[in-house]
């Protein structure tokens, strides 16, 4: 067995234990795979495509309200049990309960994919900066859109049934329905990343134009990686709508400003453009947050505003980009000094 | 013969500057084909509206008898028209040969064949293009890394890879070595009779162009000035003003 498989095989061992060894930390392992599937699906445009979207968490809180519209439309009006604000009494069997779940997770990632294709045809036009901000119109749009929209329970948000069953092992379950997310996704992108796909949008990162002169569909490429992106974040929405269980527009589902921004931190903090960066970063992120958030309380914002300036001064290639240049063996790249070599002729 | 590129009457201003006016010529097919001028006479400006790079003003382009000038970049390329840059554009953060392989000619390709990989053939055949223009040894580095001559050279694999019938060049030789500039006129013309595609080349190096080109068109201010045979545009005294600015 090489080093290889023994490293793969650690992490998927420590990866299902690791919620029944830190029983207090389920929810918070949960979140970690939540962060990286968030990071990965943001570095599919951001770090492999060069286009920066601060506009992804639309399709994160996209994902929880229609995972909640399909459950409760399986067994209810939904006008009508918006309406009543938590006022009605509402059950729902175990059935409907675990149907909605699957329902709403695979509508969530197929809608938000034909979302990310209508705003992509739209937004694709923009370059740059221009994208971001953008993007960051739509998501906020999205946000405000939805809080005024009281069919699905506007600015108050909508509530899911509670998990049926014991409580601790409704995290339990969470915890693995994210891992399993998060996992095909990282196996999905390293296959992906590997095709003829990969390569065209590594082109479209490094020069659109020239892409375009050489004939590469640079269209099709984008909206179909933004769809497959959105699918992933859109999966991701609807588990934390169940997780949640009560959710409202503006802070938990479209969450510009939180979750919004930290996809992108951790991309960057870990290394964009490389399939570990984003995953590395999402893990340190989070840590870095959960400790800032306890013990410099008050003060935790300022410390993430440091940890951007700094990994965007100083780490401009990330954890990843910065073992890349000192350890080129670990990722088989050629070293530094073959990489002058190409410079002893013109 | 017969033409493979032919302009009517395309003019092109941006805002008040004119940079082309009712500049009529003709590419035959399996040509090398010459446009020479001063700086700022048009050239790359020609180029550009061939390749639909912009919607130009007035006139019509033909490629292979069929309109053109209202088709958008990709399509065009994806006709078998293809042109490399003068500022040499190359995707600077992949390696030389991953620069070759996508590089393959879109369309040859359905949608789905994108989630496939490249196969030894297509592995070869990059490998063989690089030898072609010299840069074999060098096919695992990043392309970024390269001098500039060198991307120049690869930008040139990079359009035989794309198996065009026509391309467009822009100053070749601008920027690379005098010592190897033979060997890339070689090149040329090996690819022009080798791989029979036709070429039509800005180039501001006379010795090249002159021992190259088959025919010759000379822009000036915007307008075609001259165009004839090597030795009638190195006779043409026109042509000599223009490029000693007598007028």
């Amino acid at each position: 067995m090489g080093k290889r498989a023994v490293f793969y095989l650690a992490l998927i061992i420590f990866m299902i234990i690791a919620p029944f060894v830190f029983p207090v930390f389920k929810t918070q392992l949960a979140t970690v795979w939540l962060m990286i599937i968030v990071a990965l699906t943001w570095d599919m445009t951001g770090g492999q495509m060069g286009y920066n979207s601060l506009g992804n968490i639309t399709f994160y809180g996209t994902g929880m309200y229609v995972a909640a519209v399909v459950t409760i439309a399986l067994a209810y009006d939904v006008g009508e049990y918006t309406g009543s604000s938590g006022g009605g009494i509402y059950e729902f069997t175990d059935g409907q309960y675990f149907t909605g779940m699957f329902l709403g997770m695979l509508a969530a990632g197929l809608f938000c994919s034909v979302v990310a294709v209508v705003i992509g045809y739209i937004t694709f036009g923009l370059r740059g900066p221009y994208f971001a901000i953008g993007t960051l119109g739509v998501a906020i749009a999205a946000g405000e859109l939805v809080s005024n929209w009281d069919w699905v329970g506007g600015g108050q948000g909508i509530a899911l049934p509670v998990y049926p069953g014991d409580f601790e092992n409704g995290k339990i379950l969470f915890y693995f329905l994210f891992a399993a997310t998060g996992v095909a996704l990282f196996l999905f992108l390293k296959w992906l990343y590997t095709t003829r796909f990969g390569a065209a949008i590594n082109a479209i990162r490094d020069d659109e134009e020239k892409a375009e002169a050489m004939g590469i569909h640079t269209l099709q490429y984008k909206l179909a990686t933004w769809a497959m992106a959105a699918f992933f974040v859109g999966v991701a929405g609807a588990i934390s709508a169940f997780q949640l269980i009560h959710f409202e527009p503006l802070e938990s589902a479209y969450q510009t400003i939180n979750l919004g921004i930290f996809m992108v931190v951790c991309a960057l903090l870990g290394g964009k453009g490389t399939l570990w960066g984003p995953v590395v970063g999402a893990i340190l992120f989070h840590v870095f947050k959960e400790v800032t958030w306890t013990y410099l309380l008050g003060w935790q914002w300022v410390a993430l505003g440091v940890l951007i300036v700094a990994t965007v001064v100083y780490f401009e290639g990330g954890v990843v980009g910065w073992l890349m240049e000192r350890k080129p063996h670990w990722f088989s790249l050629p070293a530094k000094a073959d990489e002058a070599a190409g410079d002893d002729q013109s | 013969m017969s033409a493979i590129i032919e302009v009517n009457k395309v003019s092109k201003s941006f805002g008040g500057v004119v940079a082309n006016t009712d500049i009529s010529l003709s590419v035959e097919k399996g040509t090398i084909t010459g446009l020479i001028g001063p700086n700022g006479s048009g050239k790359t400006t020609l180029f550009n509206s061939i390749v639909g790079y912009h919607p130009i003003d007035s006139g019509s382009i033909l490629f292979e008898g069929r309109e053109i000038s209202t088709l958008p970049v990709q399509k065009i390329a994806r006709l078998g028209l293809l042109r490399t840059f003068q500022q040499t554009r190359i995707y600077g953060q992949m390696k030389a040969v991953d620069n070759m392989l996508i590089s393959l000619p879109h369309r040859k390709m359905r949608f789905a064949d994108a989630f496939g990989r490249n196969g030894p053939e297509q592995y070869e055949r990059a490998e063989a293009l690089l030898e072609f223009v010299g840069l074999y040894q060098k096919r695992f580095l990043r392309a970024g890394s390269l001098s500039f001559g060198q991307q120049k050279l690869l930008e040139f694999a990079m359009a035989l890879m794309n198996e065009p019938t026509s391309l467009l060049l822009d100053e070749p030789t601008a920027g690379i070595n005098p010592t190897l500039i033979n060997g890339l006129i070689d090149r040329l013309r090996r690819a022009n009779e080798e791989f029979g595609i036709t070429l039509f080349v800005i180039e501001h190096n006379m010795r090249v162009i002159m021992n190259m080109a088959d025919h010759i068109y000379c822009l000036a201010h915007g307008q075609l000035l001259a165009q004839g045979s090597p030795s009638d545009i190195q006779g043409d005294q026109r042509v000599i003003d223009a490029y000693l600015g007598a007028h």
